[in-house]
C-alpha cells in the first residue's frame, strides 16, 4: 500500500485516497472549437508512461483535496506531491 | 503411549504440565511446551503423511516454518483446518489432528502405487498427458488429479472465529528475535526509538536457544531471556512472539500475522484466533536467520531423515532425541554440533563426512568426545520404506565423482546438514536485487531497494561475534538517524567455537546400477531426474524449469529446496548459480488463513449499512429491506401473507388512486453555495440554469466528458446563491468527487462550496392523486395550492413546529411532493404523514412499487443511465442545450452518437399482455433466425403495470424512434423464453404529463 504525503494532511496511506488519472491533461477551454482529434486527446488517449508519472489523486477519505503526485509508475516512488493549484514543474 | 523418545534433564518444555492430544485416533501424551511433531517424535512416531505426487511416507524433516512435509489436518474446538504444519503447530490438551493426503490410512495408501508408477510420472508429466482429449480435462482429469493431489480439507462450515486487523506505526520493525534481531533491537530501543520486535515461533532467541555459546557470561538463553525481559518493560518496544512478517510491501509497509489463540484449546472470550498486522517502518531490520540445506541422496525422504539443526533443535529445546542410533551427514561443521549434543546425552553418533581432514575447535570436541567420524563419506541412499533402518554408506572420491565399495550400516536416522541458506525473502519481496555469495554458496541481499537492512546469518554471517557486532551497530545507527540519539549500550564479550570451511558438496551421485529417487522439493515431488527431464527437453530459464517441474512451488515455497535446485540447473548446465538465478519470492513468506486476511469484514460487517432515520419505523411496520448500495430500503411493506408481487402491486395502485408516501432519504443531496452556483450548475447540466429564479426546482442531467449520462436529478434555487442538489442513490459519492473535481482542478476561478448533506435531510415522497389535500393538512399555513406552489416549486413550511422543505417534484409521474427535515426530526415527519394522512388512504410504498411507477411513466433510472447511454438515447435531448456549453457537450457530436439509428428508449409490451418480460433479455426480429440471431435491444426494466394491469417493459432498442408499433421478440435464452412483443411509446402512462402538473 503506497504511502501518499498530502499537502493538506501529512502522510497517508492509500486507501484513503482514489486514483484520478493523468494529471498533465488539460480541458480545453469552454465554447472553444475543438477539433475531433484535440477532443480525443482529451477524453480518451493517455500514454500510459512506464516510469516517473504526474498523476492526480483525491484524498476522498481526508480533507477532499484533489492533489497531484509525481509517482514512478513501475517502482511506485513518489517524488513529490502538489496541491490542485500548484503547477506541475 | 509412553514417551520412549524423551530425555530427562534437557528442554525447555514444562514437565509438570502433561498433555494428552491424538493423532490418527491414537491418544498420546506430551509436555506443554511441546509442537505438535515434538511431541510425536518423543513417541517415536515419524510416519505424518503421504507426499503429494507418488505418496511415498513422510515425517518430520525440520522443526519449524521450513518445515516441506509434515502437515495435518488439525481439529480444534469443534473446527477443522488444513495443512497446519505439525512443526509450528503447538500441543495443547485435547489437540486433534490426522494426516492429509492418504486415503485410506497414512500406513496403507493406496496412491502409494503412484510410487511404483513413477516412471510414468515424470516432470510435466500433467501437461503432457491431460492435454487430450480437450473435454477430458474438466469431467474427468481434473476431478481426478484433484482428489489425488488434495492437501488438507477445508472446513465448509461459517468460520466462527473473530480475526483482526491492526494498523502500527514504528521507526524500526525487526523481523526475527535471533541473535542479530535481539542486539539490534536492543541497541535500537535503547536509543529511543519505537520497535517492534517479531518472533515467528513461541520462544523469544532463534538459534540461542540451541547453540552452545557464552555472551557476557551467560548462556545464549539466559542472554535472550534478560534482553527480552528488559525490552518488554520499555514503552517504546512491542514484543511479539507466535508472529510472523510475511509480506513486504511498497513504501515499508509490511504485513504481519499474530496467531494469539491458535496455540489455546480455545479462544478466549473476546480475544482474536489471529491478528493481522499492516506495519509502516521508518526502517526494517530484517534478521530471519537461515535455513539448514539438505544434501542430496537417494531415498533422502525416507520418514527418519531430517535436518541436522532441527535434530539439534528436538533435543535441546523438547528434550526429544529424533533417534537412538543416528547417522549424521554433514558437509560442515554443524552436523557434529547435533553429534555432540546426542553424545552429551548418551547418544552414540556416526558422523560421515564429505570433507577429507576439516580442523577446528569444534571437529576436535566431537573426536575428544569420542564420537566416530567417517571422513571423505557419502550417505548414498537411505533404507527402510516408513522409516529408516539402515544407509548404504560409501567413501568418496576427492573430485566427488566416484563412489566406493557400498556399506550398509544399521541407524534409526539421519540427520543431514549441507550448511546454510539465508533467509532472503522479505529483503527480495522489497525488490532488492539479491546477489550470490560464493563464500556460503547462497544468496544474500544487494543494494537496498526500500528502507531495509538485513543483519546476521540472513546477510550470511555465521558468526555470532560478528552478528552480535554488526547488529548492535546497525540498531544504533539506524536508530540514530531516525532519532537524532546517540545513546549507545555496551557490547558484551562473546565466546563460540570457531568452525572451519563447509564442503561444497550437496548431492550424491547415483552409484551404478541404482536408480534412487533423490529429491530436491520433497513437498512437491520434483526429484534430481525431473530437473534433468525439463531441461533435456529444452526448459532453460530457471523461471521455466520451475513452472514445469514446480519445483519451489509447493506450500513452503521451496524454503530447502531452491538452491540446491539452483546448484542442479547451473551443473547441468555449465553455468555458475548466480548466471542462473533464482526465482521470484512472493508474499506470503508462510500461508497465511483466509480469516486473518478478510479479518472483521465478514458478512454485515463486510460493508457498512446505512439506515434513514425511519428505519425503525419501517421494520415495526413489517417492511421487507432490500440493499441500495449500502442502504437498506423497504422493498415493500408486507401484509399478511403477501409477496413482493402483490404487495407492490398494492402500494403502486394506491399511489395511483390515493396517495402514497416513501422514504427517500436515500437520495444523494449536495449543498451548493456561492455567487458562482449558478455558473457551475449551467457547466455541470445539460441544460440551462442561469435563469432559474429563487424558490423553483429545475431537472438536470449531468455527463461525463465522454458524452455518456452520468445522472439526474434535481437542483432547487434555496436562495440567491444557494442550491440543493439531489443526485442517485447509487452515484452521490461519484457526483460530489466530479463537482470537487471541476472545482478545484479545472475552473479554481468559480467561487463556489459543495458539501454533502445526503445525511443531514430526511427525505419523504408524498405522492398520488390526493397528496395536495394531505399536504394542506400538513402545512395548514402555507399556501400549497397549484398557484402558491407550483409544479417544481419549492417552499419553506412548519410541519406541526418542525422546519421543512417543500419540493414540488414527482419521480412517480403522479401529482407529488417531497418533504425534506432535519434528519433528527425524519421519524417525527414520518409518523405524521402517516397520521394525518389515513383520511386520504395512505399506504408507505417501497422502492418496488417506486420501479414500477417510474417504469410505466417512462422515466428513466440507473437501469437505463447504465453508463452506455446518451442524452438521445433517453429521450432526453430536449434537455440539451444548443447554445452553451457544459460537461460532455462536444462528444455529443460525435459520429455514432448522432446517427440516425442510434439506440433509444422504448416500451414494450406483450402481445398476450400476460408474459412477464426477463429484465436483461434481448430483442430480435425474428426468433427462429440462425444464431448469431442479431440483436436489436435489450430490456432494461420490467414491471406489471398497475395503471393498464398487464406486463410492461422499458427496453434501449436499435432505431427506437422509428420502431414505435413493430412486433419483436424478447429472447431470454436464460430463462428459456421466446415472447412475441409490440414495441409502444415509452410513456405508458400520462403521456402528456399531465398529472404531475394538476
Amino acid at each position: 500500500m503506497l504511502h501518499i504525503k498530502c499537502p493538506h494532511c501529512g502522510m497517508r496511506s492509500q486507501n484513503e485516497f482514489s486514483y484520478g488519472g493523468d494529471a498533465s491533461v488539460k480541458r480545453p477551454e469552454l465554447n472553444k472549437e475543438v477539433s475531433d482529434l484535440e477532443w480525443d486527446n482529451f477524453v480518451y488517449n493517455r500514454k500510459s508512461l512506464r516510469g516517473k508519472h504526474w498523476e492526480l489523486w483525491q484524498h476522498l477519505s481526508g480533507c477532499r483535496q484533489w492533489i497531484k503526485v509525481e509517482r514512478d509508475t513501475a517502482t511506485h516512488e513518489i517524488f513529490k506531491t502538489l496541491k490542485a493549484d500548484q503547477e506541475i514543474s | 503411549m509412553s514417551q520412549n523418545f524423551r530425555l530427562e534433564n534437557i528442554g525447555l518444555i514444562d514437565r509438570n504440565r502433561k498433555i494428552s492430544f491424538k493423532f490418527n485416533g491414537k491418544i498420546y501424551y506430551g509436555y506443554e511446551g511441546d509442537t505438535l511433531a515434538s511431541a510425536l517424535l518423543a513417541n517415536g512416531v515419524h510416519l505424518v503423511g503421504r507426499s503429494f505426487k507418488y505418496h511415498r511416507p513422510r515425517g518430520f524433516f525440520g522443526a519449524g516454518v521450513d518445515e516441506p512435509y509434515a502437515m495435518v489436518q488439525l481439529y480444534r474446538n469443534g473446527e477443522t483446518e488444513p495443512n497446519i504444519k505439525a512443526t509450528e503447530q503447538e500441543l495443547f490438551e485435547g489437540l486433534e489432528a490426522t494426516s492429509v493426503n492418504c486415503w485410506p490410512s497414512v500406513n496403507f495408501d493406496i496412491g502409494a502405487i503412484n510410487n511404483f508408477l513413477k516412471i510414468f510420472l515424470p516432470a510435466g508429466f500433467y501437461y503432457k498427458t491431460f492435454m487430450w482429449p480437450k473435454s477430458f480435462w474438466y469431467k474427468v482429469y481434473e476431478p481426478f488429479i484433484r482428489k489425488a493431489a488434495g492437501l488438507g480439507v477445508v472446513s465448509t462450515k461459517h468460520d466462527n472465529e473473530r480475526y483482526e486487523h491492526k494498523y502500527e506505526y514504528c521507526d524500526l520493525l525487526i523481523t526475527g528475535s535471533g541473535p542479530s534481531g535481539l542486539a539490534s533491537a536492543y541497541a535500537a530501543a535503547k536509543n529511543g526509538a519505537r520497535v517492534i520486535l517479531a518472533e515467528d515461533k513461541a520462544r523469544f532467541g532463534g538459534t540461542l536457544l540451541t547453540s552452545e555459546v557464552n555472551i557476557g557470561n551467560k548462556s545464549g538463553k539466559e542472554w535472550a531471556d534478560g534482553i527480552i525481559s528488559e525490552l518488554k518493560e520499555m514503552p517504546n518496544v512491542v514484543v511479539k512472539n507466535r508472529s510472523q512478517v510475511f509480506g513486504y510491501y511498497d513504501h515499508n509497509m509490511l504485513v504481519m500475522t499474530e496467531r494469539i489463540s491458535d496455540h489455546l484449546p480455545k479462544t478466549k472470550k473476546f480475544h482474536p484466533k489471529q491478528r493481522l498486522w499492516y506495519i509502516r517502518a521508518k526502517e526494517v531490520l530484517i534478521s530471519s536467520g537461515s535455513i539448514e540445506r539438505p544434501i542430496v541422496f537417494g531415498n533422502n525422504d525416507t520418514p527418519g531423515v531430517m535436518l541436522s539443526s532441527a535434530a539439534k533443535e528436538y533435543i535441546k529445546v523438547y528434550g526429544v532425541i529424533v533417534g537412538k542410533n543416528p547417522l549424521i551427514f554433514t558437509n560442515n561443521d554443524s552436523g557434529y554440533e547435533t553429534a555432540i549434543e546426542f553424545k552429551k546425552n548418551g547418544i552414540d553418533t556416526l558422523i560421515l563426512d564429505t570433507r577429507k581432514d576439516p580442523k577446528s575447535e569444534i571437529v576436535q570436541e566431537a573426536k575428544n568426545l569420542g564420537i566416530s567420524i567417517k571422513f571423505s563419506y557419502v550417505v548414498v541412499a537411505a533404507k527402510g520404506y516408513k522409516k529408516v533402518k539402515s544407509a548404504d554408506i560409501a567413501k568418496i572420491s576427492d573430485d566427488k565423482e566416484q563412489l566406493g565399495k557400498i556399506e550398509n550400516v544399521k541407524c534409526d536416522c539421519i540427520c543431514v546438514s549441507g550448511f546454510w541458506t539465508p533467509t532472503i525473502h522479505l529483503a527480495s519481496q522489497s525488490g532488492n536485487k539479491t546477489k550470490f555469495n560464493e563464500k556460503i554458496d547462497a544468496f544474500v541481499p544487494g543494494v537496498s531497494k526500500q528502507k531495509e537492512t538485513t543483519i546476521g546469518a540472513a546477510n550470511g554471517i555465521y558468526t555470532l561475534d560478528e552478528t552480535l557486532k554488526s547488529s548492535f551497530e546497525t540498531g544504533h545507527k539506524l536508530s540514530k538517524q531516525i532519532m537524532n540519539n546517540d545513546n549507545k549500550v555496551s557490547f558484551p564479550n562473546v565466546v563460540e567455537k570457531k568452525s572451519t570451511v563447509h564442503d561444497k558438496f550437496w548431492c550424491v551421485p547415483l552409484p551404478k546400477g541404482k536408480n534412487y529417487k533423490r529429491f530436491l522439493d520433497f513437498q512437491n515431488d520434483v526429484a534430481v531426474s525431473d530437473i534433468e527431464i525439463a531441461l533435456k527437453e529444452g526448459y532453460r530459464s530457471i523461471e521455466h524449469v520451475k513452472r514445469y517441474t514446480t519445483l519451489g512451488m509447493a506450500t513452503d515455497q521451496g524454503k530447502t529446496s531452491n538452491l540446491n535446485g539452483l546448484q542442479l540447473v547451473s551443473k547441468i548446465e555449465n553455468k555458475v548459480v548466480p548466471a542462473v538465478g533464482h526465482t521470484t519470492f512472493r508474499p506470503p513468506y508462510t500461508p497465511i488463513s483466509i480469516g486473518a486476511i478478510v479479518g472483521r469484514e465478514v458478512g454485515k460487517h463486510s460493508k457498512p449499512t446505512r439506515k434513514s432515520p425511519m428505519h425503525s419505523w419501517h421494520e415495526k411496520n413489517n417492511a421487507v429491506f432490500v440493499d441500495a448500495g449500502v442502504w437498506l430500503r423497504p422493498r415493500y411493506y408486507k401484509q399478511g401473507d403477501e409477496n413482493l408481487f402483490e404487495g407492490s402491486k398494492r402500494e403502486a395502485k394506491n399511489v395511483r388512486t390515493n396517495v402514497g408516501v416513501c422514504d427517500v432519504t436515500t437520495l444523494g443531496k449536495i449543498d451548493i453555495k456561492g455567487p458562482d452556483a449558478a455558473e457551475l450548475l449551467n457547466r455541470v447540466y445539460t441544460n440551462a440554469w442561469l435563469k432559474l429564479p429563487v424558490g423553483k426546482a429545475r431537472y438536470g442531467v449531468m455527463l461525463r466528458e465522454d458524452g455518456i449520462v452520468m445522472d439526474d436529478g434535481t437542483t432547487t434555487r434555496i436562495s440567491e446563491n444557494h442550491y440543493h442538489m439531489t443526485t442517485t442513490t447509487a452515484q452521490a459519492a461519484n457526483v460530489l468527487s466530479h463537482l470537487e473535481y471541476y472545482l478545484q482542478l479545472v475552473w479554481p476561478e468559480l467561487n463556489v462550496n459543495v458539501v454533502s448533506t445526503t445525511e443531514q435531510w430526511a427525505g419523504a415522497a408524498i405522492a398520488g392523486p390526493k397528496s395536495r389535500d394531505l399536504l394542506q393538512k400538513l402545512f395548514p399555513k402555507s399556501d400549497v395550492s397549484n398557484e402558491g406552489l407550483p409544479f417544481m416549486g419549492y417552499l419553506e413550511g412548519d410541519l406541526f413546529g418542525v422546519k421543512a422543505r417543500i419540493f414540488r417534484i414527482s419521480f412517480s409521474g403522479e401529482l407529488a411532493y417531497e418533504v425534506n427535515v432535519e434528519s433528527n426530526n425524519g421519524n417525527f415527519m414520518w409518523e405524521k404523514i402517516i397520521e394525518v394522512g389515513q383520511e386520504f388512504k395512505i399506504q408507505p410504498y417501497g422502492t418496488e412499487a417506486l420501479s414500477t411507477l417510474r417504469i410505466e411513466m417512462g422515466h428513466v433510472a440507473g437501469s437505463e443511465l447504465d453508463g452506455r447511454t446518451i442524452p438521445y438515447d433517453n429521450s432526453l435531448e430536449g434537455l440539451v442545450s444548443k447554445k452553451k456549453d457544459f460537461i460532455g457537450k462536444r462528444s455529443l457530436s460525435r459520429k455514432a452518437f448522432t446517427a440516425e439509428d442510434r439506440q433509444k428508449v422504448v416500451g414494450v409490451v406483450p402481445l398476450d399482455k400476460k408474459t412477464s418480460i426477463p429484465e436483461g433479455s434481448h430483442l430480435v426480429k425474428d426468433s427462429n433466425a440462425q444464431l448469431p440471431n442479431p440483436k436489436l435491444g435489450y430490456i432494461s426494466a420490467s414491471c406489471w403495470s398497475v395503471e393498464h394491469d398487464n406486463p410492461f417493459s422499458l427496453a434501449i432498442l436499435k432505431n427506437g424512434k422509428n420502431m414505435i408499433g413493430e412486433k419483436l421478440f424478447v429472447m431470454s435464452p436464460l430463462k428459456n423464453k421466446v415472447i412475441p412483443v409490440e414495441i409502444v411509446s415509452s410513456h405508458y402512462v400520462d403521456p402528456k404529463g399531465e398529472r404531475v402538473r394538476s
